[in-house]
């Protein structure tokens, strides 16, 4: 079973975003960065299977500056066997020229399985995924809460509203990935002494130029908070009569 | 001519409420130029009947997709469909809800058409340049305007976004063949796993009733399940740490990792206000928060707040939600 993985580099989202000076973008500058949460999600699941069928290998693949290394050598250290690193100056904001460029790598790669996490944090978009599936020809099934794979076969879990599905699909495949199927191993000491020695490639993305850009990036609207009405449950009605007579909600 | 496409979402033989969004929202778009809205459902034979409440939202023409394998959504045979009508009907933009079903289907409608999208959008306009749409971004700390430059723009649209408006249009009836035999789809759904029925789902209800660890037991969460009740049409949520706890689960989860709500009423019990939930519920019309502790910094983007213990304050509110209720 050869798996692929494919992870974002994303800020720390905890951190207290500024507006780069043209408004344009968030400032990037002196952030921490991760893994994107999903995309961790994705390796732990795919380092599972191919522990549990006993072989297997696991690939990580990402696109970005030289800094993005620092992901796929976490992803290493976590497990997987060798990284793939698809140099580009920054990574597009759009979704398509990201699917292309991972596309024209991963079509050569003989891969059973191509996986994704449900959504960067970053862009929360989630488009490359199933935009990648589709170049490559390839069955896609996303937001996945539940996974099996046994050879030429996977069975999905999918949340939808209030309800969910059981799918079934045939290998090679490409999966998203949901919160909740399973949380990431933390490195081990070892992982980590071994991650240094495994392969990391890096070649240049074949990026196509873009066709969505961001051309304004502002902070939301600062809610008008902060009103506390009274304490305890005599508060109550204080609040119903603000339901009914402000917000009009009740 | 500028018309609009937009993917009018089924399931279970009805329309979703995210479908008359959809339609509204492709309305407004359309409506610049002087564009028709044409609007796809696909499902089992039967769907039709529906197609009038599109009318009712501002479609002029709906293109009906019947076919016996369609009972369960099939993406790849919407995909190919919408694809391929796109392709004919040369649209100036095709419009997703940016639903489970949706998020789903417009990335790969896009990339069949080989163009970029946007997806989970809160508002959409035509500009000089293309299609700019504003989205939240960075656990929606920041909202960001994406301008797209291709034809046909595409674009997802957040479920609760667009309030469905009336808008009576023609809404002529056009049946359309699937773009692929349904019985070829790869991806098979073998069973559609229904949840607690009687409630509205999340991303649908006017009122979300949410809970976090202030609640201190599982069993406590039976008093924001009576909350809701007493609204009538609540969802119920909770937090990150209550659906790693396994109090609740995973798909009731608001926040970053979790759902996304925009409801007109957001009730937080015993909730901090971490950034990981704020995330996924900071664009409610209204935000109640009770919580024990004053400092929370749920209450900062709170409209309105009790300090206190939920245990005693949601039921006193459930007794006042009820009253209320029975006086209109």
């Amino acid at each position: 079973m050869k798996i692929a993985v494919c992870i974002k580099r994303v800020p720390d989202m905890e951190s207290r975003f500024r507006i780069s000076g043209d408004g344009k973008v968030v400032d990037e500058t002196g952030l921490k960065f991760d893994m994107s949460d999903f995309d961790g999600y994705a390796v732990e699941v795919a380092l599972q299977i191919t522990e549990k069928l006993g072989q297997g290998e696991v690939v990580v693949v990402s696109l970005g500056p030289d800094a993005v290394q620092e992901a796929l050598r976490k992803a290493l250290s976590m497990g997987a066997a060798r990284a793939i690193h698809l140099k580009a100056d920054q990574v597009p904001r759009d979704g398509f020229a990201v699917a292309r460029a991972l596309a024209a790598e991963l079509e050569s790669g003989g891969f059973d399985l191509i996986m994704f996490g449900k959504h960067a944090m970053d862009t929360m978009s989630g488009v490359v995924g199933p935009m990648t599936a589709e170049l490559l020809g390839l069955p896609n099934v996303s937001a996945v809460s539940k996974l099996d794979v046994e050879q030429g076969k996977g069975t999905a879990r999918r949340e939808l509203e209030g309800a969910a599905e059981i799918v079934e699909f045939p290998l090679p495949a490409v999966v998203s990935i949901d919160e909740g199927i399973a949380r990431p191993r933390y490195p081990s000491l070892k992982g980590i002494m071994a991650a240094k020695k495994k392969p990391l490639e890096s070649k240049p993305a074949q990026l196509d130029p873009t066709r969505l850009e961001v051309t304004k990036t502002e902070l939301p609207p600062d809610r008008q908070g902060g009103r506390i009405i009274g304490e305890g449950a005599a508060a109550v009605p204080e609040l119903v009569r603000l339901l009914q007579t402000e917000a009009k909600v009740l | 001519m500028a018309n609009v496409l937009v993917f009018a979402e089924t399931r279970g033989g009805d329309l979703r409420k995210v479908a008359l969004e959809a339609v509204t929202a492709a309305r407004t778009l359309a409506d610049r130029d002087g564009g028709e809205v044409h609007a796809l459902m696909l499902g089992a034979p039967g769907i039709a009947s529906k197609a009038e409440q599109l009318g009712r939202h501002g479609a002029d023409v709906v293109l009906v997709v019947e076919h016996p394998g369609l009972g369960n959504h099939s993406a790849e045979v919407a995909a190919a469909t919408a694809a391929a009508r796109a392709k004919e009907g040369g649209y100036a933009a095709v419009v997703f809800s940016a639903s489970a079903q949706g998020k789903d289907l417009a990335p790969r409608v896009a990339a069949k058409l080989g163009v970029p999208m946007a997806a989970d959008v809160l508002s959409f306009e035509k500009t000089g340049s293309g299609v700019s749409a504003q989205h939240p971004g960075y656990a929606s700390k920041v909202v960001q305007t994406l301008t797209l430059t291709a034809t046909p723009a595409i674009v997802s649209v957040r479920p609760g976004a667009y309030a469905p408006a009336a808008n009576p249009k023609a809404g002529r009836i056009e049946s359309l063949a699937p773009a692929m035999d349904p019985a070829s789809a790869r991806v098979v759904v073998k069973e559609m796993v229904q949840g607690r029925s009687g409630r509205p789902d999340l991303g649908e209800a006017p009122v979300v009733v949410s809970g976090g660890r202030g609640l201190r037991a599982a069993e406590n969460f039976k008093l924001v399940e009576e909350l809701a009740e007493a609204f009538g049409n609540a969802a119920v949520g909770c937090t990150r740490a209550v659906a790693d706890d396994g109090w609740r689960p995973q798909s009731d989860q608001i926040g970053q990792t979790g759902r996304t709500v925009s409801p007109q009423l957001y009730v937080a019990v015993g909730i901090s206000g971490a950034i990981q939930h704020l995330a996924g519920m900071r664009t409610a019309k209204t935000i109640v928060a009770i919580n024990r502790d004053k400092e929370a910094p749920i209450f900062k983007v709170a409209d309105y707040g009790i300090v206190g213990d939920a245990l005693e304050v949601v039921p006193a509110l459930t007794a006042a939600v009820r009253d209320a209720k029975k006086g209109h």
